[in-house]
């Protein structure tokens, strides 16, 4: 038989793998600024680019699409070529793929810190990073099914299907969650608002997790699982189960993370029943994966890429049961806004994937250079202090989480809350935030320690960029040959229909959540009361955008009597429906805000924006100082409120055409009432004298963007507040 | 523009069968999965399961 020669592309492997080390160290390391920041909250005084809000999109971008996304291309690059018995399909494709992907992480790493941010999780960068992200991954897309079509392997190996299934569900999930508006350069809105945004975002949010996070590294783990324990894997029966139930059911059971909120009570109750169901392929795959070093468990004690993965197996193992437990109504109530999640998270991030890539980088970097890892003692020691830095970082949030959950819904005898004062709750669990700090430090040392080894393993290596390696090439598959073939065999033959049924098995889902939610409208219950936004809300509603509050404010007050006595009256999905974005969040850091309105006086807020300690002592929100001082430019109104109209909020002409005078007024109106405090009149005239003295600029407190934001804070939840004695007045009740 | 996305459709007639029709695409989905599977010849398999394992550099497909 003709045997052709060939290479493997191992140059983009490596990009990818420095990449990956090189942004996994700054993405936890701002992971560990912003674990820091809960125990001295102005350790960045002043600088607005490193505030909370801020950075915390930017860890989570940084560590799910920079340090994971690197490892998925250099494992999905490396082991596809060697699958599939061919070089990839173009080196153009693949450089393009690698130097575009950086590009973008290079772009948020600028954009999110100066607060160019759509406020979706995980979807955080603006329209144009958007669309250079589709292009990068339609690239890739490309490159891997044309790989499959060159192929010189018969058949598609189960990991390929499970790369081709994260190319096509990525693919759908960005482009649909990503329609936006753009007002200007880095500014847009979503299309969708309120209650259909939020089912939108967290059908795409939790399958982020679910085909960035999980399948890519099921396909990377039967590859590599393997590969290092010299076995097959443990049943490939169980594998083809455990791939089309696993993209088949994941992609259901988004809702989950909106339970008790305002989306409709059937799409809650189908989100909670398939996300059940998701421990039997999660636990196939999990079992499947151990059970493939039967006989080989003697080799876990001395390689160290084996002990990464036992421990990352089990992570994914922990974390799949852990998920469909927090989805049970019950459960959720309590873990939902507390750091239980933030614990659920880390042990899928710092085990499942941060242990399976430090696992395929010491199987990777001593193959592709040609030699044996520098130290086998520094890659334990890795082993070790990662493991326990997990645990000593898992732990204390899960006590944090269910303390604080349970002080939250502590009633006294007569009725009223024990905790009324929420930071009582916060104080109570400084302690743990000072253990997780502890426990994410020494996972970075390990990581640290890691890229110090493999820098001198592949010192002493030599740079092979071009493998030879050689291959039989396909024949055409004759009639004769097929002729009582099965359904699946054939179609492990067929790349493109496999991509396409994978493609529609995860569409279903979708379909069925989404399009009832989007179309029918006795879904969204409206409430006549509920009006748009003045121009300097919607302003003001940009700048808490723009700030992050949502990643620490959650705007959603749950119908349960303990926060109905703490904030107010909970939430109807008539009051989203101008929302574009919602701002619901998914973390109470500090208190939620649906019905901060009206509650505290606006020179609170000045106050509270400027030193939080001085209004609220032992407080770990940071100082918004700038906020206070800054000039507001809102030029923009107008393009915006057009943006808006074009959604479908019902601005006139005539409220577009004076946005400016009505903003004005009611600017000079809240400056007005913070004359109120004597102490702010006093201040603020001297500062008015002092820079008229010394000829510098003075930016009045009506053009400030504290007062902008003051407006928002002051309208929130009030549209159903003023009806307080009346009854709700809702259409389709 | 985008009003698809306002524009509510005020009835689904018949929305009763989205469910049952939920129910029964989902149910199919696993017989046929399952159908599959048990189906899958015995030396298929294995010969698939060892694709990983076999030598990277030096080919000879078992054609």
């Amino acid at each position: 038989m003709e045997v052709q020669q060939f290479y493997y592309d191992n140059k983009v492997v490596k990009n990818f793998l420095y990449a990956t080390m090189f942004w996994g160290i700054i993405g936890m390391s701002v992971g560990l600024l912003l674990a820091f920041m809960f125990l001295f909250p102005n350790v960045t005084d002043g600088i607005a680019w490193l505030s909370f809000g801020r950075l915390r999109p930017l860890h989570t971008n940084a560590v799910i699409f920079a340090f994971v996304g690197n490892a998925i291309f250099a494992g999905v690059y490396y082991s596809t070529q060697r699958l599939l018995k061919a070089r990839m399909f173009s080196d153009f494709l693949s450089k393009f793929n690698f130097w575009g992907w950086q590009l973008i992480i290079v772009a948020a790493a600028i954009t999110l810190p100066l607060g160019y941010t759509t406020s979706k999780e995980y979807a955080e960068l603006e329209w144009p990073i958007d669309i250079a992200i589709a292009l990068v991954w339609v690239a890739f897309g490309v490159n891997l099914i044309g790989t499959m079509i060159k192929r010189r392997q018969r058949h598609l190996y189960v990991a390929i299907w499970f790369y081709a299934g994260t190319f096509v569900t990525v693919a759908v999930l960005h482009i649909f969650n990503s329609l936006e508006l753009p007002v200007s350069a880095l500014k847009s809105y979503s299309v969708y608002a309120g209650v259909q945004d939020a089912l939108v975002q967290w059908w795409y949010g939790h399958n982020a997790v679910a085909f960035f996070l999980t399948t890519p590294f099921l396909g990377l783990m039967y590859y590599f699982v393997p590969k290092a324990a010299n076995r097959p894997v443990y049943s490939y029966k169980l594998s083809i189960v455990h791939f089309w139930s696993l993209i088949f059911i994941y992609i259901w059971a988004g809702p989950h993370h909106l339970l008790y909120s305002s989306l409709p009570d059937w799409a809650q109750n189908l989100g909670v029943a398939f996300s059940i169901m998701l421990i039997a392929p999660s636990w196939g795959g999990m079992i499947n994966g151990l059970l493939t070093l039967r006989g080989a468990w003697d080799k876990v004690r001395t390689d160290p890429t084996l002990k990464f993965m036992v421990v990352a197996i089990t992570g994914y193992g922990m974390a799949t049961f852990e998920g469909p437990m927090l989805s049970l109504k019950n459960v959720n109530a309590i873990a939902h806004f507390s750091d239980w999640i933030i614990a659920h998270v880390h042990v899928g991030a710092l085990a499942w994937n941060g242990f399976m890539t430090f696992g395929m980088i010491y199987w990777l970097a001593p193959k592709m250079f040609k030699t044996k890892l520098y130290s086998n003692g520094l890659a334990n020691f890795h082993f070790w202090i990662g493991t326990l830095g997990i645990i000593l970082y898992a732990l204390p949030m899960y006590v944090a989480g269910f303390l604080q959950a349970l002080m939250w819904k502590e009633f006294n005898p007569d009725g009223t809350l024990v905790y009324g004062n929420f930071l009582e709750t916060v104080t109570e669990i400084i302690p743990m935030y000072w253990m997780r700090a502890i426990g994410g430090s020494m996972y970075i040392i390990g990581a640290l320690v890691m890229v110090y080894n493999i820098v001198l393993t592949i010192k002493s290596g030599v740079k092979v960029e071009d493998e030879l390696a050689e291959a039989a090439p396909l024949t055409r598959v004759s009639k004769k040959r097929t002729a009582g073939e099965t359904f699946h065999t054939w179609l492990e033959r067929k790349p493109i229909q496999l991509t396409i049924l994978a493609t529609v098995a995860i569409l279903i889902g979708g379909i069925i959540q989404i399009i009832p939610t989007i179309m029918v409208k006795s879904n969204i219950p409206t409430i006549t009361s509920v009006k748009p936004y003045t121009p300097l809300e919607l302003e003001g509603r940009d700048l808490y955008i723009r700030e992050g509050c949502v990643g620490c404010h959650s705007q959603m007050v749950r119908p349960f009597r303990s926060e109905v006595e703490r904030y107010g009256e909970y939430a109807k999905a008539g009051e989203f429906v101008y929302d574009h974005p919602f701002l619901w969040g998914s973390k109470r850091t500090g208190p939620d805000l649906l019905r901060v309105g009206g509650k505290y006086s606006d020179n609170w807020h000045l106050n509270h924006m400027y030193d939080p300690q001085s209004t609220s002592s032992g407080s770990i929100m940071p100082a918004y100082q700038w906020l206070v001082r800054d000039k507001h430019d809102r030029s923009d109104v107008q393009a915006k409120m057009e943006a808006m109209v074009s959604l479908g909020v019902p601005y006139s002409k005539k409220d577009i055409a004076n946005a400016n005078a009505t903003m004005a007024k009611q600017a000079e109106k809240i400056e007005k009432n913070l004359y109120a405090d004597p102490d702010f009149a006093k201040n603020y005239e001297e500062d008015k004298k002092y820079a008229a003295e010394n000829g510098e600029d003075f930016v009045e407190m009506r053009d400030r963007e504290i007062v902008s934001l003051i407006a928002y804070l002051q309208r929130l939840g009030t549209d159903i507040k003023v009806k307080e004695t009346g009854e709700l007045i809702s259409e389709n009740k | 523009m985008f009003k698809f996305v306002k524009g509510y459709m005020e009835t689904i007639d018949g929305v009763a069968t989205y469910p049952m029709l939920s129910l029964l695409i989902f149910f199919l989905f696993f017989v046929v999965l399952f159908l599959w599977v048990i189906t899958a010849s015995k030396e298929h398999i294995k010969e698939v399961s060892n694709i990983p394992l076999e030598n990277d550099n030096h080919n000879q497909s078992k054609e």
